[in-house]
Parts: structure tokens; C-alpha cells; sequence
């Protein structure tokens, strides 16, 4: 078998980021969203670390700051929606329409 | 097959840093073995224990003194029927249990139960048993959460959130030690100045340095490593959901937290994970600041006399647990009906004394101290949880919350501070 | 140390990471979904570490499936979850939303084959044994300034979530 080079670690990448990008575009509930979007960063992650192999360290560092900014969102994420779902009693995002009116 | 054993034997490198995959399987297979060993001994000791500390006798009829009360447990729960309650998400109720078993004894991978006894030396061996460690609470929080019952899901959220506060208590704790085995001082506190390591995250390692360094971390910086050592023993207890943090499973409040469903072999196996990251916290403890498979006073009673000396106390332990073992056989009453028992205990005395005397020759004697003074000083700490479920009364929710936010972690970071204070400055 | 069958640990831990992908897109459970996020954290933590990077294989099993994982569990068992199961699962641009991402990864791998002649040919000898201690002196060093800020930002995000989520302050 054909020995593993970077580019099997990118494409791996890259399913679970479109992966993710899917789970964002077409879920209505908001904690998959955000689940989603915690896919992404992933994604973005297992795309620094293997060129990290590459390049250097640099890309490992990259992705210690992308998992911090990853649970600044998430927690922030999931108090926005403790907040919305105490006023509108559902999680679905297609719901939040109160800026429509 | 000799050679190979032998070849293995005085190689000074664990098996998983060889690159062997055989003898890493075969140490898997004894640590497994070992630690299911110790769990079922600790279940009877605890029981015993606790029913001394009540004036009580505990277990006395199956076997003598109730020897054998944790195999006829094993039987009765592994025939008990298994009760998967009715409303319950059947696919995450099957999978907690293994969770929290998984996690309890994945950490074993980098337990350094000697120089060369361990499955592997990680890199980041110490962040590598904090992370496993702590994800027994994702299995905490879906057996609660499948149960489809209000008993278990409040104990899982009490539970869950009680080990992620600790936990981070526990880690400032743990980074204050990981200092220590790169800060030196200038010489105070008896600490040799020449050592310029690195610091290191390996649990290997990290006991190499206090070898080095001539201390144990706990008495390292004065007040500073006792300090934090404290931290952790506190940490640790409300990590593993004992007495007296043992909220999740308060069961004058909430009959059993998080296992109230469960029953049988599952919840045999919700036990053995407690019990095992009991063990595994506590073996932590002992690598971060007792010395890890270190004797007592490697230093100051050196030399070949004291090794000798301190060579004998494996042996002279096991003697010493058959002679208490004769003793109960002297004390039993001479009533034809215990005749059985009284052979039984007199059989298991014996066995105990001929393990003491192999512990006695010397080539097994020389490979068995590491493992054996790692284990004593686990077994202080397996003894200190006994104690303190006998001796404390239960926090109240808030309380603990409290203890863990407002008191350890503020101290924890203070440590942390000085530690790098004093190591830089003094 | 060599790393032992690289091409099936490969195939396996990105197989497990994808699938936990799939499942959590596809669960009506929001649980079951988190479940299948774990699992694909830790597939990913496996890959970490055949890339040779252990320490941040090793923040992502603290950080990431053991702290936010828990957060997300503890946030799905606060809302209801029985009326969401049975609520429609997708919003109406579904289709639309699945082309435009498979589009999107075409592109990526188009552009990855493409550009593949530009990496460097050969890879940097990352020190295994050392690594954490070499990400220490980075970050602590070069990255000082972008370290500080992302203490700022979670003092921010602790903050703020607070505000979020508690009733009266």
C-alpha cells in the first residue's frame, strides 16, 4: 500500500471540514450547529498539525490557539442558547426571527 | 526463550519505548490482572475496615474473616439478572459503564510502577493521565442521562460538575509539581543546585528528578509541595466521587447517583472504575510528590547496608501478614464447625509465607522493591479513602462547590506562583 | 520510536473521526450526536499523535473531550430534549446546503492534487521526546503577545457566558 503522505491527512481534512460545513448549513437545531462548528475547527486543526510536519512547529502552536478560541466559543455559544431557549422555549435557529420584525 | 526472558530483564528501557510489542502485551495482561486483583482486595478491605471502624465484624462467613466475600460477590453479581430499564436509550445505557471502565484503566499505560516497569513512558505522560482520567465523566453524565430517571440524571449533574471544578484545582496542583522538577533553588532546602534538567512531563521522569535532586516533591520548597500535595489529596477524592465529596451518589438523597438503574454485571463494572481510578488518582499522587518507586531515604541511609536493609521489607511483609494470619487460626474458635475455616485460613497463611520467603531470594528480591514500595505507598492512600469515608460527614452541594472554586483553586494558583518564585529566586 | 502499521492506524482513525462526523450531522438525538463528536475527538487525538505532535494530542483529549464535550452534555440535558426529536431535522435549503459543501471539498481536494508539487519534499524532523518542551520555548517566546491575548479572550468568554446564561446578575 502507498505510504501515508500529507496529502491523505489534508483530504481527511477536508471530509470533516464539509462535514461539518453541511451540519451547519442544513441542521435546525442549534446545539448541532455548534457541534458543527466544532467540526470545522477540527478540521482547520488536523490541517496545521499535518503541515506542521511540513514546516515546523509553528502549525502545532496555530492549533493549541484555535482550540482555546474553540472553547471560548463553545462556552459563549451554549450561553447564548441557555439564554434563548429560557425566552423562546426552543432550540431551532430558524425560529430566532424576533430581528425580522 | 530463557535468554529472551533474561535478554528482556536487564534491559533498561519500558517495553513500549522498545518497541516490543510482545512484552508490552504481556505487561498490559499483568497490570489488568493486578489491578483487578487489588480492586477485589480493596472491596474486602473496605468492608472489613469500615465495619471495624463501627465496631463491627464485617464479613465473616464466607471463607474465614470473609476472605473469599469478594468472589462470592463477583458470582452473585455476574448471575443477577440485567435490568435495562424501560424508557431508556438502550445504546448509551450499554456503553457508559465501559466508558468510565475504559478510562480508569487506559491511564495505566504511563503508571511508572518502577524504572523499567511501566507499559510505556509518554512524552506527556502526566497531561495523557489527567485527560484520560477525566473523561470517566462523559460516562458519568450518559448513564445518568440514559437512565431516563431523576434520581440518576441529578447525580450525574452534580457529578459532572463537581469533577470539572476539581479537576481544575487538581491541575494547577499537578503544573506546581511539574515546576518543581525543573526549579531547583540555590541550594536551600537541601536541594542539590547542579541539577539543570529540563522540566518534563514524563511520569518517568518526573521521579528521576526528584532521585536527582535528592527530595521528594513533597517536601520540596517547604510549606510549597506539602501545600500543593494537599491540593491534590482533597482534589483527588472529590475527582473519584468518594466520602466525603461523594454527592453524586449521596444515597440518603439520591439512593445511588448515577448507577441507580444499573445493576448485575454493569454495574459490577461502574465499581471496578471507581475503584481502579482510585487507584490510578492515587498512584498520581505518589509519582508527582512521594517519590514515585523510590525507597524511603535513598540518601540519607544510602549505601549497601540500608539497601540491604530496605531490600528485606517486601519479604518481611508478606511474613508479617501470615503471622497475623496464624494468629486468627490460634484465636479461631475449636468448634468442629469451623474446622474448614480454620484449615482455610491456616492454607492462606502458608501461601502468604511462602510468597514472603520467594520475595526473600535475591535475584527477585533486587527487581521486586521498585513495584513493592509503589504499591505501599499507594496502598497508604487506598487506606486513607477507607478512612475518610468512616471518619467525615457528607459536604452540602454548595459547599463543595465552594471549597473547590473558592478555596483550593485561589491556593493552587498561589502555590503556583511561589513555586516559580522561589525556584527562580531562592 | 518508529510508529508500528501507519497506513491502517491511518485508515482506521480517520474512518472513526469521519463516521463520528456523519453520525453527528445526521442524529436526531442531540446526545447521540455528542457521543459521535467524541469519538471523532479522539480519532483525532490518535492522528495527532502519528503526526508527532503528543502535546496537542493530549490538550485535545483534556481540553476538548473532556472539558467542551461536558459543556455541550450539560447544556443538551438542561434544554428539552423530547419535543426537539420529534421536530423536522433540517431546514428547507438542505439540498442547496449539501451541493454548495460538496462543492467546496471538490474544490479543496482539486486544489490539494494541484498543489501538491509545491510542499516541501521532505519532512521536518519533529523531536518526539521533546516536543512539548520545544512548544513551551514557541510559545512562551515567539508567540508571548498571542498567548496573552488568548488568556484576554477566555476571561472575555467566561464573562460573557455568564451574562448569557445566568437569570438575574
Amino acid at each position: 500500500m502507498a505510504p501515508i503522505t500529507t496529502l491523505h491527512y489534508l483530504v481527511a481534512a477536508a471530509a470533516l471540514f464539509v462535514l461539518g460545513v453541511i451540519g451547519v448549513l442544513t441542521r435546525r437545531n442549534v446545539v448541532i450547529i455548534l457541534m458543527s462548528i466544532e467540526l470545522i475547527l477540527n478540521a482547520v486543526n488536523l490541517n496545521l498539525v499535518a503541515f506542521s510536519r511540513l514546516y515546523g512547529l509553528h502549525g502545532q502552536i496555530f492549533s493549541i490557539f484555535v482550540i482555546t478560541d474553540a472553547a471560548a466559543e463553545a462556552a459563549v455559544g451554549l450561553g447564548i442558547l441557555i439564554a434563548f431557549f429560557r425566552n423562546k422555549e426552543t432550540v431551532n435557529v430558524d425560529e430566532v426571527d424576533l430581528l425580522k420584525w | 526463550m530463557l535468554d529472551y526472558i533474561q535478554g528482556y530483564l536487564s534491559s533498561n528501557v519500558t517495553p513500549g519505548q522498545a518497541g516490543n510489542v510482545f512484552w508490552a502485551t504481556v505487561y498490559i495482561l499483568i497490570v489488568f490482572g493486578a489491578i483487578s486483583v487489588a480492586v477485589m482486595a480493596m472491596n474486602w478491605l473496605e468492608r472489613k475496615a469500615l465495619a471495624h471502624f463501627q465496631i463491627r465484624l464485617g464479613p465473616m462467613r464466607v471463607g474465614p474473616h470473609g476472605l473469599l466475600q469478594p468472589i462470592a460477590d463477583a458470582i452473585k453479581l455476574l448471575t443477577k439478572e440485567d435490568i435495562i430499564p424501560s424508557g431508556a436509550d438502550k445504546f448509551v445505557f450499554w456503553i457508559a459503564p465501559l466508558i468510565i471502565l475504559c478510562a480508569a484503566f487506559t491511564v495505566y499505560i504511563v503508571v511508572p510502577f518502577g524504572p523499567t516497569h511501566a507499559i510505556t513512558d509518554l512524552n506527556i505522560g502526566i497531561l495523557f493521565m489527567l485527560g484520560v482520567a477525566s473523561l470517566s465523566v462523559l460516562g458519568v453524565v450518559m448513564a445518568g442521562w440514559a437512565s431516563n430517571s431523576h434520581y440518576p440524571l441529578i447525580g450525574a449533574l452534580r457529578s459532572s460538575a463537581q469533577m470539572v471544578s476539581y479537576e481544575v484545582a487538581m491541575g494547577m496542583a499537578v503544573v506546581s509539581a511539574i515546576l518543581m522538577t525543573s526549579l531547583h533553588g540555590l541550594g536551600m532546602y537541601g536541594v542539590a543546585a547542579n541539577s539543570t534538567g529540563t522540566g518534563t512531563l514524563s511520569m518517568i521522569d518526573i521521579v528521576k528528578a526528584q532521585q536527582e535532586q535528592h527530595v521528594w516533591f513533597f517536601f520540596k520548597f517547604f510549606p510549597l509541595g506539602l501545600v500543593a500535595f494537599g491540593i491534590f489529596a482533597i482534589a483527588m477524592v472529590a475527582e473519584t466521587n468518594r466520602a466525603p465529596f461523594d454527592l453524586p451518589e449521596a444515597e440518603s438523597e439520591l439512593t445511588a447517583g448515577f448507577h441507580t438503574e444499573y445493576s448485575g454485571l454493569r454495574w459490577s463494572l461502574f465499581m471496578l472504575g471507581e475503584y481502579a481510578a482510585m487507584i490510578a488518582v492515587s498512584s498520581i499522587a505518589v509519582t508527582l510528590w512521594l517519590g514515585g518507586w523510590m525507597r524511603p531515604f535513598p540518601h540519607t541511609l544510602g549505601g549497601e547496608t540500608w539497601d540491604l536493609v530496605f531490600s528485606l521489607f517486601p519479604g518481611l511483609t508478606f511474613i508479617g501478614l501470615a503471622a497475623i494470619a496464624f494468629i486468627g487460626v490460634v484465636r479461631m474458635p475449636k468448634h468442629p464447625y469451623f474446622k474448614i475455616q480454620t484449615a482455610g485460613l491456616a492454607g492462606f497463611g502458608v501461601a502468604l509465607g511462602l510468597i514472603g520467603l520467594i520475595l526473600f531470594v535475591p535475584p527477585v528480591r533486587d527487581r521486586i522493591q521498585d513495584i513493592y514500595w509503589f504499591a505501599a505507598k499507594v496502598a497508604v492512600f487506598m487506606y486513607l479513602y477507607i478512612w475518610y469515608r468512616a471518619t467525615w460527614p457528607r459536604y452540602r452541594f454548595d459547599q463543595l462547590m465552594k471549597v473547590g472554586w473558592k478555596v483550593l483553586l485561589p491556593i493552587a494558583i498561589g502555590v503556583l506562583i511561589l513555586t516559580a518564585i522561589m525556584g527562580v529566586l531562592l | 520510536m518508529q510508529p508500528v502499521a501507519t497506513t491502517f492506524f491511518f485508515y482506521l482513525l480517520s474512518g472513526a473521526a469521519i463516521l463520528g462526523g456523519v453520525l453527528v450531522i445526521t442524529r436526531k438525538n442531540p446526545v447521540h450526536s455528542a457521543l459521535a463528536l467524541i469519538m471523532t475527538l479522539l480519532a483525532q487525538a490518535g492522528l495527532y499523535l502519528m503526526l508527532y505532535a503528543p502535546f496537542v494530542a493530549g490538550v485535545q483529549i483534556i481540553l476538548y473531550a473532556g472539558g467542551i464535550m461536558v459543556l455541550f452534555l450539560f447544556v443538551i440535558m438542561l434544554v428539552n430534549i423530547e419535543k426537539v426529536q420529534k421536530q423536522e431535522q433540517f431546514n428547507k435549503q438542505w439540498l442547496v446546503g449539501i451541493v454548495a459543501a460538496a462543492a467546496l471539498g471538490v474544490l479543496f481536494v482539486l486544489v490539494y492534487m494541484k498543489g501538491e508539487s509545491l510542499f516541501p519534499k521532505h519532512v521536518v524532523r519533529l523531536a518526539e521526546e521533546s516536543n512539548t518542551q520545544e512548544i513551551a520555548v514557541l510559545l512562551y517566546g515567539q508567540y508571548m503577545f498571542a498567548f496573552e491575548i488568548a488568556s484576554l479572550l477566555l476571561l472575555v468568554a467566561i464573562i460573557g457566558a455568564v451574562v448569557m446564561a445566568k437569570k438575574r446578575i
